[in-house]
């Protein structure tokens, strides 16, 4: 038996109407990525597209670097919800950026497995080594420093995710290190995950 | 000790492509399992005894067995990919390593419970994760083991990675089903269960990676023997995750024999802790279960036996400190954790997390008084049990647990107005800490 009655949601009937402000840059999904999006759309039943809305938000900021309401709007005409469904969302996921950020988002793993091997300090050292504190991006432009919750590589403690990438086994002292090899060599200066062993 | 069988070859150079798990015998178990009936399969799950690894230790046979197979809507399998619980580093493994194992599961699940779909709702931190999984189920799909007619004994099945986008909370079941169907990841009430109102109001079971990984081997090899590996109604290869002080952090493979002092001291584990100092308690489950102390490690590492301790084996991550560690820090690393990734639905948890939070901090600085050991005591016993799913009792046990255990060291942070054990692996100044 059910506990949840049949409904007529969606049709017109319990949406949201708020409509969100212009915000950012005029923005529309490049032929390729209204590609990919729909390559995504295909996995759920036709019906069912409000399921690809992560991966239409990925894509999204992948193409501006960071989410607009412009963005969330053009998202929920693609998707076929409400702007509000789109906000909602975005404001529930933490790797959905509604501002500018660096080209490398230094991200810090600061629960337990990861601070008891020191990641209070490695997070203290990126600080000083940009000048920036946790939550910001430097004013260049190049780096923003956050902290973030455990990254499930809680063996290789402490573990800086850099964008899409990872830094295993960071030391406190190695933040310069890791900065300059950034700066000098892209993700290529990390060390990625220690299973890819083909990598080695 | 157990041979490994999850794992066999995680440190080969290519063993995460289909011709290397051909190689070795894969999808084989699920051309056998594609000759029996789903009911077989439920059965001889069931008979193998295998509880969910995802933490709740849940009888899997039982829980496809659930599956409302008579109602005229699709099904679905979604494979909780979601790892993220503090210390849990497991699936993250043989997602990488053995992706073909979890297809095959995944297929033989579908099999089993009449689904045309499976999703693998992956965490979006684990991108490198999900490109190996995307890549190889690829070549599966060509290969005739994914998609129409496999192994063309008639069945289709397609499977689908699902990436999320950062969310401890996904990785319950049901808010697993709501991000999937594209909101925020919040649970529902239940009942209905997923096995009867899941993904897009269809039934649908959900099952943890190692779970399904789990499958084939029982298939392969018969409910008997796997049933026989590890103490009894606690059968089968277990991967633990060891981190923390230990020497040795990583993911090893055991029976749930194996005892929990092992795991931590053992040379083919832990291999004991770092730097001489001695042990000052251990978090045996993932950080949701309460702490055991070195007195009580000479238990069965399996989900009976961590349970007789007082705690819980939960994801099995083993999280290990040493007498450097202060439990109030921990305790307020934890909370901030749980308030951070609180989804807000159910008040006890969203308010009292980060009140919890709030004192926790307080006494860490120094700046405690000695009623507020009561007030957390009963602000975390009104949380307990009192939410919609199981975070709110995660949240809750940290301090409970912490306060019980080591009340001594929270009275001497308050007598004397300051952490009285700052470690040197700590920053000195936690101005930087609770910026966001």
């Amino acid at each position: 038996m059910s506990f949840h009655p049949a409904m007529d949601y969606g049709r017109g009937r319990h949406q949201s109407a708020r409509a969100l402000p212009e915000e950012g840059p005029a923005f529309a999904y490049t032929a390729e990525a209204r590609a990919a999006l729909e390559a995504i759309c295909a996995r759920y039943p036709p019906e069912r597209r409000k399921s690809a809305i992560l991966a239409a938000l990925f894509l999204a900021q992948r193409q501006q670097g960071y989410l607009t309401r412009n963005a969330m709007r053009h998202v929920a005409e693609v998707i076929g919800c409400t702007p509000a469904d789109v906000e909602d969302v975005v404001s529930y996921y933490t790797m959905f950026y509604t501002r500018p950020v660096g080209k490398y988002v230094l991200q810090v793993c600061r629960t337990l497995s990861c601070a008891l091997m020191g990641a209070e300090r490695v997070t203290a050292e990126l600080e000083e080594t940009l000048g920036i504190r946790s939550g910001e991006t430097d004013a260049r432009g190049e780096f923003t420093l956050i902290e973030v919750e455990c990254l499930g590589a809680c063996d290789r403690a402490p573990v800086v995710g850099v964008n899409e990438h990872w830094q295993e086994c960071q030391k406190p002292e190695d933040a310069r290190a890791l900065v300059d090899g950034l700066r000098r060599n892209g993700a290529a200066a990390l060390t990625g995950c220690h299973l890819a062993v083909e990598k080695k | 000790m157990m041979t490994p069988l999850l794992t066999a070859y995680i440190g080969e150079p290519g063993c995460h492509t289909l011709e290397f798990y051909q190689r070795h015998g894969g999808y084989e178990a699920l051309r056998k399992a594609l000759g029996m009936t789903p009911e077989a399969v439920v059965d001889q799950v069931k008979a193998s005894g295998l509880r969910g690894r995802g933490g709740a230790g849940f009888p899997t046979g039982m829980k496809w067995q659930f599956v409302d197979k008579k109602s005229p809507k699709p099904k679905y399998l979604c494979c909780n990919a979601d790892e993220s619980e503090p210390g849990t580093f497991k699936d993250h493994v043989l997602m990488e390593r053995n992706p073909h194992l979890l297809f095959e599961g995944c297929l033989i699940g579908c099999h089993a419970i009449g689904a045309k779909v499976a999703y693998i709702y992956i965490r979006g931190e684990f991108y490198h994760v999900q490109q190996v999984l995307e890549a190889e189920l690829a070549k599966a799909r060509e290969a005739g083991l994914v998609g129409r007619n496999i192994l063309g004994l008639g069945f289709d099945c397609e499977i689908h990675v699902h990436r999320g986008a950062g969310a401890y909370e996904a990785g319950e079941e049901t808010a697993l089903i709501e991000s999937l169907e594209g909101k925020r990841a919040q649970p529902r009430l239940k009942p209905p269960f997923p096995a009867v109102e899941g993904l897009y109001g269809c039934p649908t079971a959900v099952n943890n990676v190692e779970t399904l990984c789990n499958v084939p081997l029982i298939i392969e090899r018969g409910a008997d023997w796997f049933a026989k590996i590890g103490p009894e109604k606690n059968g089968g290869p277990k991967l633990y995750c060891v981190s923390g002080h230990v020497k040795r952090p990583g993911t090893y493979e055991a029976a749930m024999s194996t005892p929990l002092r092992d795991l931590i001291y053992d040379d083919r584990f832990g291999g004991g802790i770092r730097g001489g100092h001695a042990l000052k308690c251990v978090i045996p489950g993932g950080s949701s279960v309460p702490v055991l102390l070195p007195e009580q490690l000479d238990i069965p590492a399996s989900f009976d036996g961590v349970a007789g301790a007082g705690s819980l084996l939960g994801s099995a991550g083993i999280i290990v400190m040493d007498e450097t560690t202060c439990m109030v820090w921990a305790a307020e690393n934890l909370l901030h954790f749980y308030r951070h990734e609180s989804c807000g639905k159910c008040t006890p948890c969203r308010e009292g997390g980060d009140w919890l939070h709030r004192i926790l901090g307080k006494i860490e600085r120094g700046e405690g008084q000695m009623k507020d050991l009561d007030l957390l005591l009963s602000i975390a016993g009104n949380i307990m049990g009192k939410t919609l799913c199981a975070f709110g009792d995660a949240a809750a046990t940290p301090v409970l647990s912490t306060v019980k255990v080591f009340r001594a060291e929270y009275e001497a942070h308050i007598r004397e107005g300051r952490c009285t054990l700052p470690a040197p692996w700590r920053a000195s100044s936690r101005a930087h800490a609770g910026a966001h």
